[in-house]
């Protein structure tokens, strides 16, 4: 009986009073926002790059955009997410006046599209070879066989890894407090920092993204299911 | 068959100019010259690693040559300035391994080039798609994946797939070599069909049997040369070079 008082105290504390519960809500808005907005531009960015290092390694073309490709590969798997995340917003838009959940979106996105580019690209690697060679043998260009007969293949194979890399990212942004942006988790923070009492705000946005994560998960296996039985 | 044929009448096709190509110190093919007239069934035949399938990926390019000179219908291909992918339209080819592409139903596999490349409209494609697999006795697997037909099947639907796209002569790769032996006649059947409508073909194979029968023009390629050419009856009948009669001897 006591526990349950305590409980209903607390609730009243941490969500209702004040307001409180709106730090969530909206931290909840944040984070999904830019984890939506960062999985695009990761999934963009990570293509491209794939598209090129694959045609180099394979072909031997496209050698000045596979250094590139390379250094962008190397200088963001090479340091942490947090950092870039600061170098962006302090360093290369230190001077303009930002929105932070663009800052974020952009930090993330470049972010993650370097761990696109490396799952697209084995997943790219690992097609036969003769796919490309039907494919242009019936008057595709290079391009037009990548698009319409390998990527589909690669991009299936590779669902799995990236369903994961998207997993993560969602958990990555969690780090947007460092620039003050009020995500999920900073929302939490907050009101530990208002009513002094860490528990419960910090165990629901805890379990919020525990609740996410299993949701996204859930739906990347039945996806999976659905593109293997298209195939039988 | 081109016996009775006068040679002012046949139209020249594909006219090979002295094709090399290099594979670093390796010279898989060294100065093939050969002319490929509309109608031609021309089989090439040889001992493995002799060059066979590089000629033959050098005729529409998937293979690129280091010298000599190609012209398909009076363009020269190897010019790097001419649009490849615009003539590799007309040039069907027949892989050993299908290479159906395994995420589509046979008859996206079948519509996919000619929707896209020719601007047809999807039931323009398809209706053209069903009477090619009616011909070749498969019309009620339009809606399969390649992982639910049998290889024969496979390699029917991947000639077709060459077919759709209404190709001036047909490559073939060792079409019936990945399959087994009892689905090599259904394959043969569907090649000689095209034959007899007149197909250009252009066929590298182990099946020698098959080549008497439908070739009228028969290659002998030993190490990236033309070791003899002759129409059919001649070939197999009367060889004349010491190596020709002992690859013969050999594979008869
Ligand atoms: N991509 C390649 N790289 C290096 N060597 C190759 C390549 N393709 C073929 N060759 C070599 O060229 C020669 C001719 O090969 P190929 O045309 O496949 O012979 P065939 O089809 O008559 O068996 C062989 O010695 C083969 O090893
Ligand atoms: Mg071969």
């Amino acid at each position: 009986m006591n526990f349950l008082i305590g409980f209903a105290d607390s609730f009243q504390q941490n969500f209702i009073k004040a307001n409180r519960w709106k730090y969530i809500l909206n931290g909840l808005g944040v984070t999904l926002r830019v984890t939506l907005f960062a999985v695009l531009i990761g999934i963009a960015i990570g293509f491209i790059v794939a598209v090129i290092r694959a045609t180099y390694e394979k072909t031997g073309k496209l050698k000045i955009l596979n250094f590139i490709a390379n250094i962008y590969l190397t200088v963001i798997r090479g340091t942490p997410v947090v950092v870039q995340l600061l170098i962006i917003y302090f360093v290369i838009f230190g001077a303009v006046r930002i929105d932070k959940v663009l800052v974020a979106v952009l930090a993330f996105g470049i972010n993650s599209g370097a761990y696109v580019a490396e799952i697209v690209r084995s997943g790219i690697m690992s097609i036969d070879p003769g796919q490309m060679e039907a494919g242009r043998s019936l008057g595709f260009n290079y391009i037009q066989t990548m698009w319409h007969i390998i990527l589909p293949q690669a991009f299936k194979n590779v669902l799995p890894a990236l369903g994961n890399e998207f997993i993560v990212l969602l958990k990555e942004t969690s780090v947007a407090g460092y620039i003050a942006l009020e995500d999920l988790t900073k929302g939490g923070d907050i009101i530990r920092s208002q009513t002094y009492s860490p528990f419960m705000p910090l165990l629901t946005v805890a379990a919020i993204y525990l609740a996410i994560v299993m949701l996204l998960s859930f739906l990347l296996k039945k996806l999976e299911r659905r593109l293997r039985n298209s195939e039988r | 068959m081109s016996d009775n044929m006068n040679k002012d009448e046949k139209q020249l096709l594909i006219s090979v100019d002295n094709l090399s190509k290099h594979f670093e110190d390796l010279h898989a093919l060294n100065g093939v010259s050969i002319d490929i007239y509309k109608g031609d069934v021309i089989f090439v035949v040889g001992p493995s690693g002799s060059g066979k399938s590089t000629f033959l990926r050098c005729l529409n390019r998937l293979e690129e040559p280091t010298g000599g000179k190609i012209l398909f219908e009076g363009i020269d291909i190897t010019d790097k300035k001419t649009d490849i992918n615009k003539h590799r339209q007309k040039m069907g080819m027949v892989f050993q391994q299908f290479n159906l592409f395994p995420h589509m139903s046979v008859m996206k596999n079948l519509t996919l080039a000619p929707i896209k490349l020719q601007g047809k409209s999807k039931a323009e494609a398809e209706e053209e798609a069903m009477k090619l697999l009616e011909r070749v006795g498969l019309a009620d697997r339009a809606d399969a994946y390649p992982n639910q037909l049998s290889g024969g099947q496979k390699q029917r639907i991947a000639i077709v797939r060459a077919l759709c796209m209404k190709p001036d002569v047909m490559l073939f790769d060792e079409p019936t070599s990945a399959l087994d032996p009892e689905m090599v006649g259904e394959v043969l059947e569907v090649m000689r069909e095209l034959a007899k409508e007149n197909m250009t073909m252009v066929v590298v194979t182990h099946e020698i049997a098959f080549a008497k029968e439908i070739a009228n023009r028969v290659i002998f390629m030993d190490e990236g040369k033309i070791g003899e050419e002759n129409d059919a009856k001649e070939f197999f009948d009367n060889p004349k070079s010491e190596r020709l009669k002992s690859f013969l001897a050999k594979v008869l």
